[in-house]
């Protein structure tokens, strides 16, 4: 069968909706088009019965209660529902004042953690930004040598977006929960590619969205603990008192519906869908890290999810890297500054722009991902760099044996 | 971003890629003219050699490029216009030129610059290789 041109690697940013999660929706875009709230007539029921069930299917992908799940409009959403709303229920001192509290998180969380921190930074939150290892892991140590009397917030994504590595979420739950401190995990990438288990894991809240589980876009949703502890979370929107109080506005039941299938679906084929993903993103790693010196995959060797790799290319430029693999839809990174792309702070904090002149790609792969594309991206790939190096004054000088970064540079 | 077809057919088939040899031959190489300018945290180097004859002509020229789309497409049609031309009639190549001949957009222009300033770089090398006055030795390095 012929590729169909260019191929889709970057099912990290988003993700095609499975058509059975399609099918699932349909009826709700027209004859169940009722709001789930209006308690007196068929249509609401109807609308009702399929939020409910999926409320169920998300639930059952993370082993919580359906009673835990908030659904909202995405993981951005979730993100700043969680950190916000508890840090104002959880706060030591009232608005207004400093020495509210102390939060940590990382440098290389979504801007949507990173964000919704730096806000509460300005509002008298102090906030502790854990800088990972050149390996991208934050551990349960570095956690706890963070942690003070007036701690009240822990936020740590369960696996990063950019190199797909994976902190040690369940050790830093637990030590959240023997110390006391409400802890929050952005899972926007783990959850549906990896089992998860808010029990066993110790999590009190958890973001994931809809889009990158092959369902549909402007969903997601916040699990929140109701016992051992039961979490409290001021809202963000207020209004009807949807969701338990927490998000109110009529819900988005087709989204919803979706959402919920898609869980469903990725509760029964995650596990041959990861022994898959990862033997394609070896091939990748091996086959481009053996046919191309001067190139590093980003991020911890194991402690990485299935379908997300980061590799790095010396003496090339990102922007014309981009232009060579133009048969591939993936993202880009540089971790120097270039005049066209902006530098990976991720990246950066794993020390990748130490050395001069690197630039990544970003390759996540999908539930259609087949083993012809990755051969395919792999030649593609390699003809792109081998063409750039051809042309790049840089790896002359590499091969010539001369350290680029001593040079005396006439910046412009 | 859109490229113009015209950078789109540079980068594919650049033209006049290479040099005269490694850094340290050209070095001792009075017939040979070379301009190294950018840096790589900026995101572009440029590295061009000139061979200029006893008439003063450009007979080849040779480009390097670690840059984008756009600074490969301006290093190698630089080296286009350059053979053939005498090292005065070369210094009259303007980036302007280069903008309108590629349709670079505005955020592109400082490629076009630094085309221009390699230009310069390497015939102000070549002179002073040749004890002739540098000009234009100062330009690039002002930028």
């Amino acid at each position: 069968m012929a590729l169909k041109l260019p191929i889709y690697f970057d099912h990290a940013a988003t993700t095609r909706c499975d058509p059975r999660v399609v099918e699932a929706m349909l009826p709700y875009f027209s004859d169940k088009f009722g709001n789930s709230s209006s308690r007196n007539h068929k249509f609401g029921w109807e609308s009702e019965d399929g939020v409910e069930l999926a409320r169920e299917q998300s639930a059952a992908l993370i082993g919580a209660n359906p009673k835990e799940i908030i659904f909202t409009s995405g993981a951005t959403e979730s993100n700043n529902l969680a950190i916000k709303g508890a840090a104002e229920i959880y706060a030591k001192a009232p608005a207004g004042q400093t020495g509210r509290g102390h939060i940590i998180s990382a440098i290389h969380e979504h801007k949507a953690v990173l964000d919704p921190c730096k806000r509460l930074q300005r509002e008298g939150f102090e906030v502790t930004f854990l800088a990972p290892g050149t390996d991208g892991v934050i551990t349960a140590d570095m956690v706890a040598a963070a942690i003070r009397p007036d701690t009240i917030l822990v936020s740590i994504m369960w696996a990063n977006n950019e190199i797909g590595v994976i902190n040690e979420i369940p050790q830093i739950g637990k030590l959240c929960h023997d110390k006391e401190i409400v802890f929050h995990t952005d899972a926007t990438q783990w959850v549906g590619k990896m089992p998860t288990d808010v029990e066993r894991d110790h999590i009190d809240l958890l973001s994931w969205s809809g889009h990158k589980i092959y369902g549909p876009k402007g969903v997601g949703a916040l699990f929140v603990r109701r016992r051992k502890p039961r979490i409290r979370l001021e809202a963000i929107i207020d209004g009807g008192g949807h969701e338990r109080g927490m998000r109110s506005g009529t819900l988005n039941v087709t989204g919803i519906v979706g959402f919920g299938k898609a869980c469903e679906l990725c509760q029964h084929e995650m596990e041959h869908e990861r022994e898959r993903l990862v033997k394609f993103r070896r091939k990748l790693e091996t086959e481009l890290s053996r046919r191309i010196e001067v190139t590093q995959v980003n991020g911890h060797a194991e402690k990485r999810l299935p379908h997300v790799t980061n590799i790095s290319f010396g003496f090339v430029e990102g922007e014309s890297l981009m232009m060579g693999v133009k048969d591939i839809a993936c993202s880009s990174g540089s971790a120097c500054t270039s005049a066209s792309l902006e530098p990976s702070y991720v990246l950066k904090g794993l020390g990748v722009g130490d050395e001069l002149a690197h630039s990544s790609l970003r390759l996540s792969l999908g539930r259609w991902t087949t083993e012809e594309e990755v051969d395919f991206a792999i030649e593609q790939i390699v003809a792109a760099v081998e063409h750039l190096r051809l042309m790049s004054p840089l790896f002359d000088l590499h091969k010539e044996g001369i350290d680029i970064s001593k040079i005396q540079w006439q910046a412009h | 971003m859109a490229y113009s077809d015209k950078v789109v057919d540079h980068f594919q088939h650049p033209r006049n890629v290479g040099s005269f040899g490694t850094s340290t031959d050209v070095a001792k190489r009075n017939d040979v003219g070379v301009g190294i300018v950018g840096a790589p945290e900026c995101g572009d180097v440029m590295q061009l050699h000139i061979k200029v004859n006893e008439q003063g002509v450009i007979e080849d020229a040779k480009f390097k490029c670690f840059g984008c789309g756009s600074a490969i497409a301006s290093s190698s049609l630089a080296t286009e216009w350059l053979k053939g031309k005498s090292v005065d009639e070369a210094l009259t190549i303007k980036n302007t030129q280069i903008v309108e001949e590629l349709s670079l957009p505005p955020v592109k222009i400082h490629c076009s610059v630094l085309a221009e300033d390699s230009i310069r770089a390497a015939i102000a090398d070549y002179r002073k290789k040749n004890g002739m006055v540098a000009d234009s030795a100062t330009h690039a390095a002002t930028h």
